[in-house]
């Protein structure tokens, strides 16, 4: 017990919910964690790699934030010129999540490239079914990167699984010249050189890095809100060692992506026992054998969270935790549980806090479990907002528009 | 040849088979980073979701292979393997093994040989794998339907309902898409075409399902073929 030092003694008031920062223990000072880093770093052996001809690091050119990591190393994240390296489960089903980001990219007047010559990672399948290889993946994260590079812009990786996969396939490009042999081959083949960025970079590290951007523009007062925080697995267990972590947020103890944003918009972050646990996505068992996702979601998560915290809202910031977290709670319902929490990601929490319109901008009419209750307690009339967008809708069936644009957001 | 356990499965299956097996595992780039020994502390287990809801154990994985007992490995291949939910919640192992790594390169070695279990985990899930590799996106909105999503209760119907116009009232044009989560160019669907090609990767779905293969190769050959490229004379060259 000697080593664990309680950041705070004072006991909680009875009922409320307990701070994250009030019950997070200090195992090891991030500020003495220099010690462990270790001996190769990955952006030297990258650099080595390009002096010998071997590949082409993308480089941030234009201005950049460093953040602290897990190790004690600086990370740079890039502030402009991004090209969104897009989540197809994003995409596809919580649409809301890509715009959230673009519209606050937008908003601070940010040159950014939404491209098309952008496949999926296709690491949820790999990770499903791996019906895949090595080299097939790091072809196609290589041939993604080789693009962005010609674009001229820096890849910002909207999901977590691609952002854990690539760092993966970073690990197995620097450490196995025979894989680098087989994918010079391959690249060659495309007549595309073999490109890898200088960091991968999530989202969520750029919501930190401009949180106080974001504080800066907000409009919607969140401190009636009490969130909790479900961070992805592949964030930050899938090579850990550049995930954000800052002394400042959970006592430098948990990564501080999304708490970070959350706090410092004014809501109340909860900390709960199985906060370290995975969401129950499980790759394959999402689409093919929910009862495990399910159960796990809402017996092992969400359950936890409602009895220890009983949050507003629930923060993620990846593709399939989020869905997981807010689909497997309605068939949940049915069974008498605990559930029925709205879910959303870092990103559609900061938007609307700079006002974007709950509908139009954070798409939450795709998420399953009902938000307005949450929409009220920031002060946000969800059903007025509902009839806005229908204006919108409306025109579109009537033929008078056929797409919304930014303009009308 | 290492001894049965009483109760052992497989017992007709011969031992070269499974070791053959086991050595193509082994023989993996990937496994010596992935397997360091096993202090039994049951970290792994504690931390992995996979082990709450079914009979399925990480530290079993790490043991067994350490210890190349081949015939528990290949229970395990068979019996287990697809339960892991590949999240790496595991590798908060103090050994630093990474336990759902050694699963990874099983499950891999399990569809090069065309497995009658991993055929079996993965029979509902081809339309899946013929949705990421023919459009390069997984997860598309028309997807969304009420008899593949009948638990995620009556939202699913009303996205279904209203695909098409809740799809062209999203701000960014490149997510007004129905069959694909964004517009993905021609020229980049080649391109992943011909990774698929080039890294062997179609000819492991033959191994796993023969109809979806069939189909993949038709649309590659077609989109191809318009892209001046002869699908059968483009060759693996890992």
């Amino acid at each position: 017990m000697s080593e664990l030092n309680a950041t705070d003694q004072s006991a909680p008031t009875p009922g409320a919910p307990l701070p994250a920062s009030k019950r997070v223990y200090v195992i090891s000072d991030p500020k003495t964690r220099e010690k462990k880093i270790p001996k190769k770093y990955y952006k030297d052996e990258l650099f080595e790699l390009e002096a010998k001809g071997e590949l082409i690091v993308s480089r941030i050119e234009g201005p950049y934030a460093e953040v602290p990591t897990k190790t004690g190393r600086m990370k740079k994240i890039p502030l402009d010129k991004m090209w969104h390296h897009k989540s197809c489960g994003q995409c596809g089903h919580i649409p809301g999540y890509p715009v959230s980001i673009l519209w606050i990219q937008r908003q601070l007047g940010l040159d950014y490239f939404d491209p098309k010559n952008q496949t999926s990672c296709t690491a949820w399948n790999y990770y499903a079914s791996q019906t895949s290889n090595p080299v097939a993946q790091a072809a196609v994260g290589v041939r993604n990167f080789a693009e962005a590079h010609k674009d001229g812009y820096f890849p910002l990786i909207h999901c977590g699984t691609s952002y854990g996969h690539y760092k993966d396939v970073r690990e197995e490009i620097l450490h196995h010249p025979e894989l680098r042999e087989k994918l010079k081959r391959v690249m060659d083949k495309l007549k595309l050189p073999v490109v890898f960025p200088e960091e991968v970079v999530h989202y969520s590290e750029w919501i930190y890095a401009i949180r106080k951007e974001v504080v800066k523009r907000q409009v919607v007062d969140m401190s009636n809100i009490t969130v909790t925080v479900h961070p992805a697995c592949h964030y930050h267990k899938l090579i850990p060692e550049d995930a954000i972590y800052d002394a400042d947020y959970l006592s430098g103890q948990r990564t501080a992506v999304v708490t970070a944003i959350a706090e410092d918009l004014g809501a109340t972050v909860g900390d709960y026992s199985t906060w370290h646990d995975c969401c129950g996505f499980g790759f394959r068992h999402i689409l093919v054998s929910r009862d495990f996702t399910r159960s796990f979601a809402t017996r092992r998560k969400i359950e936890r969270m409602m009895e220890e915290v009983n949050p507003d809202l629930v923060l993620a910031h990846d593709t399939g935790c989020l869905t997981t977290l807010d689909k497997s709670q309605f068939a949940a319902q049915g069974h008498g549980m605990n559930v029925g929490v709205a879910v959303m990601a870092d990103c559609q929490f900061a938007a609307i806090a700079m006002g974007a319109h709950p509908y139009k901008v954070a798409q939450l009419h795709w998420h399953g479990v009902d938000h307005r209750p949450t929409l009220a307690k920031m002060g946000i009339d969800g059903d007025k907002a509902w009839d806005e967008f229908e204006v919108e809708t409306t025109k579109i069936n009537a033929g008078d528009m056929e797409f919304m644009t930014w303009e009308d957001v | 040849m290492q001894p049965f356990y009483a109760d052992a499965k497989y017992q007709d299956v011969p031992y070269e088979e499974k070791q053959r097996l086991f050595d193509e595992v082994r023989a993996d780039m990937r496994y010596h980073n992935v397997l360091h020994g096993c202090y039994e502390c049951g970290i792994c287990v504690a931390s992995c979701p996979s082990a709450r809801f079914y009979d399925f154990s990480p530290r079993v994985y790490a043991q067994v292979m350490a210890r190349e007992d081949v015939h528990s490995f290949y229970e395990l291949m068979h019996d287990s393997v697809w339960d892991c939910s590949q999240c790496f919640s595991c590798t908060r192992c103090p050994r630093e093994n990474s336990p759902g790594g050694i699963i990874t390169v099983m499950r891999e070695v399990a569809v090069n040989n065309g497995l009658s279990s991993a055929k079996e985990a993965l029979k509902a899930y081809s339309r899946v794998i013929y949705k990421v590799m023919s459009t390069g996106t997984q997860v598309a909105p028309d997807m969304l339907q009420p008899d593949f999503f009948p638990d995620w209760g009556p939202d699913v119907e009303r996205v279904s309902n209203n695909l098409d116009t809740w799809r062209r009232a999203i701000p960014a044009d490149t997510l007004h898409t129905l069959e694909l989560a964004w517009d993905v160019s021609e020229k980049t669907r080649v391109e992943l075409y011909l990774i698929w090609k080039l890294t062997g990767n179609l000819e492991m779905i033959e191994k796993i399902d023969e109809s979806s293969y069939l189909i993949l190769e038709e649309v590659m050959e077609e989109l191809l073929d318009e892209h001046g490229f002869d699908i059968d004379e483009i060759e693996c060259v890992i």
